[in-house]
């Protein structure tokens, strides 16, 4: 992304809406200006600020009117006055900023918006995490604080050390240059995303074992992680399992995501292959 | 939807918060799901959601892309239900969002009836959707539990700006514009009606609470008197 300074009128409403603080007012310039390594191309500028197309010479003599008579000049936060936004064309390794954090984009490894995860979402269809199982989502760099892929790779190399199993439908698991060791691809290594999962699986007796992990490493890295646990529940819809070990570490489940099972293969050619299967054979 | 797991709050916190939102699995029943998204979008309409979207256009409330001049003192803060379930133009994460429990169970329980196929998950309290499914004669398939923020947390900001911008799990909604609006609604400079508008059109699929977050900001300005 990028800020036209002849447009730009340093009005100051997007330094606020900048998830990252990467946008601030060049006092030598007197223009709003990007900082290009703490921008995450997450694109809430040019998607958020509802756009203008004032006259700059204009909107910058009455802002120093305004100025010289000590007048607050109140605009709309969350307008760009002479639409300034420019987005960049963006190249690799650059353009994975942008698909780990422009919500709109949809990951080209799993075709999914957002973080580009299905987890336990859909497990009434795609039968992902079974009983006695558990997803882990590993989620870095959220809400707000942003995460490099060095910090990640810490996480995945630590936790492939302990032979734990990497989503394959995963958006950073397709940037392993090696599953069995957690690397990434080297030349992403010190770009920044908004945030980005890691999604493992594991048997619920090594639950305390990865939360005791993922703590470690939480300690040697700069920014925030965020935790999601994914069950199946048994035929009564309870979790009399994974629930208590999660209390037992300490933790208050406030608020979850729930999938209710109202999901089914519909696919036409996945329809006709249950339909030709033995009765019981599709599970 | 990983983006509506991890709000920040404590259960009661979540009692006028309640995602309902539908997804595909790819590979297994995204063919021709367009036209089912549609009708959950569609069907929400009626009970009253706080917002609804998808993950490709937005929520109700968005963004204008050619403002006046004129505008800053009539912006239309009216969310427009009908544009999102109408613009819906490809298969993607579609969500309402309500502010009551009878709502979100009678919206639910029309889902149910209609078996549309789709994966049909209810984000909110782990024990409003127990409530949810009790009512509605589900049983729980699989549940995500959200463990809550770790590592560096030093770099979060104060808990009622977390409280407002953790409603965009995306990130959309930033921590400075949050933090902005509270003290804008304390000083008296925006109403809380007004400076909901203005968080909930980054939020860019639709999942942002605008009563939620009206509520949030309504304490924040008491808490000063």
């Amino acid at each position: 992304m990028r800020i036209n300074p002849d447009k730009c009128v340093a009005c100051g409403n997007c330094t606020y809406v900048c998830p990252m603080g990467a946008i601030y007012i060049d006092p030598a310039i007197k223009r709003a200006t990007i900082d290009r390594d703490e921008c995450v191309e997450c694109y809430a500028c040019y998607n958020g600020l509802s756009k203008e197309s004032l006259n700059p010479t204009m909107v910058r003599t009455v802002r120093s009117l305004f100025q010289m008579f000590r007048v607050r000049f109140d605009p709309e936060p969350d307008v760009c006055p002479t639409s300034a936004f420019e987005p960049d064309k963006l190249e690799w390794p650059r353009v994975v900023r942008r698909a780990f954090s422009d919500p709109r984009v949809p990951h080209e490894s799993t075709g999914i918006e957002g973080r580009g995860t299905e987890e336990v979402k859909t497990n009434d269809v795609s039968g992902r995490v079974k009983e006695g199982e558990v997803g882990f989502t590993i989620e870095f760099g959220r809400p707000g604080v942003g995460a490099r892929f060095h910090q990640i790779e810490r996480m995945s190399t630590r936790l492939a050390k302990a032979g734990v199993d990497f989503e394959k439908k995963n958006p950073v698991t397709t940037l392993m240059t090696d599953q069995a060791t957690g690397k990434l691809r080297e030349e992403i290594l010190n770009e920044k995303v908004m945030s980005a999962i890691l999604e493992i699986k594991t048997s619920v007796d090594r639950v305390e074992e990865i939360i005791r992990i993922v703590k470690e490493v939480e300690k040697e890295i700069d920014t925030v992680v965020v935790l999601g646990v994914g069950v199946r529940c048994d035929a009564k819809g309870e979790d009399h399992i994974v629930a208590p070990i999660l209390e037992k570490l300490g933790y208050e489940l406030h608020r979850a995501k729930t999938n209710i099972g109202l999901g089914r293969i519909t696919n036409p050619d996945l329809v006709q292959v249950q339909q030709s299967e033995p009765a019981g054979a599709a599970k | 939807m990983t983006n509506t797991l991890h709000r920040y709050g404590a259960s009661p916190s979540f009692n006028d918060d309640y995602i309902v939102f539908a997804i595909c699995c790819r590979g297994k029943n995204e063919k021709d799901a367009l036209p089912r998204l549609k009708k959950f979008l569609h069907m929400a309409i009626p009970f009253k959601p706080v917002n609804l979207g998808d993950a490709r256009n937005g929520g109700c409330l968005r963004p204008s892309a050619q403002l006046n001049p004129t505008n800053h003192w009539n912006r239309d803060m009216t969310p427009d239900f009908e544009r999102v379930a109408n613009g819906l133009d490809a298969p993607t994460t579609v969500a309402a969002v309500f502010d009551n429990r009878k709502a979100a169970t009678d919206f639910i329980a029309q889902v149910k009836a209609e078996n549309l196929g789709l994966s049909i998950n209810v984000s909110t309290s782990v024990d409003n959707a127990v409530a949810c499914c009790d009512e509605t004669g589900l049983v729980r398939h699989s549940v995500g539990y959200s463990l809550g923020f770790e590592g560096k947390t030093e770099k979060l900001p104060n808990t009622q700006t977390l409280t407002l911008s953790t409603m965009c799990g995306h990130g959309m909604v930033s921590h400075s514009l949050a933090k902005k609006m509270i003290d804008w609604v304390k000083e008296g400079r925006r109403s809380p009606e007004e400076a909901v508008t203005y968080l909930a059109r980054f939020c860019s699929c639709g999942v942002f609470n605008p009563s939620r977050a009206r509520r949030i900001l309504e304490d924040a300005r008491r808490s000063m008197q």
